[in-house]
């Protein structure tokens, strides 16, 4: 096994093991953590199935976003579809052999690679240019969008000038699933590609900082009250368990 | 801190986002509540020695008492989609009024002692120590957004400033910096029972003096009870209703929908204040302690419906909240939701046809309807959602000939906070009211220019006091916001064998009338 290879898979159990244990603990405080009011932002559905087509619309289509602001909107949106699209289409390097929809999703996958990067570059414009975003941007909202917009970069140049060696990848990758370093056959190397290599300590880079940032919008959104709640305060009361001491106070 | 002088803003014929002008109201702040108001409520009676650690662990416990602030804290992309959304920053320009940056007051702090890029890389994340610098910008600015959530419809994750706004406001509540008008309110209608601090006797005589009016300009006996043990409905209204104008037509109209319905109610002396300000200040404990004056006068006059007079943050808290406050009111008579707002009653009574209505009494008038914002995104009316929408403006329809709505970013779910909610009418902030006033202002000129609207209706007691207050600046006469329940009371045609029957044996009426709700 070469250096290389050691490194990246080392980072590679670090960085998933920072995302999965701190982003879980996040889900895991934000569920334990009361909603002690109904606050829906009304009007509300007034049902559980209701609100859960409400967050489908939501994470789906973003509802609100578009009722908002139509360019951010459609620089989010093409972002967004354009990263999923790019996330399945990386699902044929770890499965073997590859599933039936994953190799039809696979030329969609590849150009999408464009959307995702027209999408960020256009969020990046607007929040160089509109005076009101530039005012509300730290300069991790600058490196967010520009550490996204690398990967996609590097990603698409693989994809469509300068390609890897992707039989060693998808067997790296694997072998690191399956924990091959531990067993005779070994670890494949991993391609020594400078593009590649740029492309994976970037994406090692973001599972890193994925819990500590805003990208926790993407679990956020599914416990934010104003959205997840069922509008029915007058029919079932909502007494959190820090309330119900105080709740000793009332007359009878 | 004396009324400087400001401009008024210009309306336009169509809404502009203004440019960013840094710290233009900087200056504006309310004045703070004196030691013995603060004490009363539990709070520190000056800025705490060691204020910063309080204020950091009174963040902590928020943040743990309250999952909204974790997530909204948490969640902010900063895409900008709020940015244009606050009526204080379209009427002031000043960037801190963008939603996220007013936030961001309160994030920047949390993310330099809750996050961890924070402690390690504050410059680059935003993150800012907790200095007196940004305790004062906090009182600034978290008294410049009225809690109106329109922010919270447009935010993709329902980031919802009024939440941090009410955390902001108990920090430092708790450090000791409190704010006058909210504190003191909160104060009088805790032990006197009403915002106003109207004791009993004076209210008795109000409400005696407006039956004698009533009488005599209609020729009807229609009554004003107060503390009346057995009444079917108890009536908790905004104490402004009492007196100020237009509040109090308001008042006289549910007094004529209960009349002609022949449903009996009345008002109680110890819970004479439908406006919770507890809310305001972020403060549960305080809130709660206002509800459950509410629950006792249900309790000890011994009615059988709550119902709620026109309030919108009051709706609020009593729609969303006051089952769980102070519930559960299994007291009380299960066929009617508890609380009910005035317009549901009223609405449902028109439905029934039990209310003799002539529309043409009201056809000197144009109307157009300002939803407010607590009732329009904070809370329902009726069994389907929107429900708040359509009942007020089905009932104006049903006593009105003429109605126009204002341009439809300016209604319903994206309705314009009319400036002075959220504990902020107070004349200490007079220039943020005035200017904060301005999107409304221009949507209604648009319908006045166009249509010919004459008066705005609304059911809000601060909508109400604070449009009459700011429409001179705009160039409308104040009489031109009137109460939803004041066009009821004109257009009800009250017959006098209603009150010959009411002066006999007004209980029969009643008794039959319970019998049939029954």
């Amino acid at each position: 096994m070469s250096l290389l290879t050691a490194t990246f898979a080392f980072l590679f159990y670090i960085a998933t093991a920072i995302l999965v244990i701190f982003v879980a603990r996040k889900i895991w405080i934000y569920a334990q953590t009361p909603a002690p009011l109904k606050i829906p932002t009304t009007p509300a559905p007034t049902t559980r199935a209701g609100v859960a087509f409400r967050m489908v619309k939501e994470v789906t289509i973003f509802e609100s976003l578009f009722k908002s602001n139509k360019w951010i909107w459609l620089f989010g949106w093409i972002f967004h579809f354009g990263l999923f699209l790019v996330l399945l289409r990386h699902l044929r390097y770890f499965i073997d052999p590859v599933w039936g929809w994953v190799a039809f999703i696979q030329p969609f996958g590849k150009y999408a690679a464009f959307m995702m990067i027209i999408g960020l570059a256009g969020l990046l414009a607007r929040r160089i240019l509109v005076d009101r975003v530039r005012y509300i941007s730290a300069p991790s909202d600058h490196l967010m969008l520009l550490l996204l917009i690398a990967i996609g970069v590097s990603g698409a140049l693989m994809t469509f000038v300068e390609h890897t060696d992707i039989v060693s990848l998808k067997s790296f990758l694997i072998g690191l699933m399956t924990f091959a370093w531990a067993t005779e056959a070994g670890l494949t190397n991993m391609p020594n590609d400078v593009i590649l290599i740029v492309h994976l300590s970037l994406v090692v880079l973001l599972m890193i900082i994925f819990p500590f940032s805003k990208l926790l919008h993407a679990p956020g959104v599914f416990f934010s009250p104003t959205r997840n709640q069922v509008d029915n305060p007058r029919e079932q009361r909502h007494v959190a368990d820090w309330a119900k001491k105080l709740d000793s106070n009332k007359a009878n | 801190m004396a009324a400087a002088e400001f401009d008024t803003p210009k309306l336009k014929e169509y809404p502009v986002i203004p440019r960013l002008q840094e710290g233009v109201m900087k200056h504006s702040q309310p004045y703070t509540a004196k030691s013995e108001f603060q004490e009363k409520l539990g709070f520190p009676g000056e800025l705490v020695d060691n204020w910063q650690q309080v204020a950091i662990d009174k963040m902590g416990e928020l943040n743990k008492k309250y999952r909204s602030l974790g997530v909204y804290l948490d969640s902010c992309v900063k895409c900008g989609a709020c940015t244009d959304k606050c009526h204080y920053y379209l009427g002031t320009t000043d960037p801190k009024n963008m939603p996220v940056a007013r936030q961001d007051l309160f994030r920047k702090v949390y993310r330099r002692y809750f996050t961890l890029p924070g402690k390690l890389f504050p410059k680059l994340v935003g993150a800012e120590d907790l200095t007196k610098e940004v305790l004062d910008d906090w009182y600034s600015y978290f008294h410049q957004c009225s809690q109106c959530r329109r922010c919270s419809v447009y935010c993709p994750y329902g980031i919802d400033t009024a939440e941090i706004s009410m955390a902001a406001r108990e920090v430092m509540d708790t450090v000791g910096v409190g704010q006058k008008y909210c504190n003191e309110i909160i104060g009088k209608a805790q032990t006197i029972g009403n915002n106003l601090g109207l004791p009993e006797p004076a209210l008795i005589d109000t409400l005696e003096g407006l039956e004698e009016d009533v009488e005599e300009e209609t020729g009807v006996k229609v009554r004003f009870p107060v503390d009346e043990k057995g009444a079917d409905v108890l009536l908790i209204t905004p104490s402004a209703d009492f007196f100020a104008e237009p509040h109090i037509d308001g008042l006289i109209g549910y007094g004529k929908v209960f009349h002609q319905a022949g449903i009996s109610w009345t008002l109680s002396s110890y819970a004479s204040e439908a406006a919770n300000f507890g809310m305001f200040i972020g403060s549960y404990e305080n809130m709660q302690k206002l509800a459950l004056r509410i629950r006792q006068a249900a309790l000890d006059l011994g009615v059988k419906r709550i119902v709620f007079g026109e309030c919108g943050h009051a709706w609020r808290v009593a729609y969303s909240f006051l089952n769980t406050l102070a519930g559960p009111f299994d007291f009380l008579d299960p066929d009617y939701p508890v609380p009910q707002h005035i317009c549901e009653v009223t609405h449902g009574l028109i439905n029934e046809g039990k209310l003799t209505l002539d529309p043409s009494l009201n056809d000197d008038m144009v109307i157009t309807y300002h939803d407010s914002c607590n009732v329009a995104r904070a809370s329902r009316m009726g069994d389907t959602p929107g429900g708040q929408f359509e009942i007020p403006r089905n009932i104006i329809k049903a006593v009105c000939n003429n109605y126009v709505d204002m341009p439809s970013y300016s209604i319903k779910e994206g309705t314009y906070c009319c400036g002075g909610g959220g504990g902020l009418l107070t004349d200490d902030l007079i220039e943020l009211r005035v200017k904060g006033a301005m999107p409304r202002m221009e949507a209604l000129k648009n319908v006045v220019d166009e249509y010919g609207v004459t008066h705005m209706a609304a059911i809000c007691a601060i909508c109400k006091s604070q449009f009459s207050k700011v429409f001179p600046y705009y160039d409308f006469s104040m009489d031109q916001i009137i109460s939803l329940h004041q066009l009821v009371s004109n257009a009800i045609v009250l017959t006098p064998e209603n009150a010959t029957e009411d002066n006999d044996g007004g209980n029969d009426t009643d008794d039959e009338n319970q019998a049939e709700a029954a």
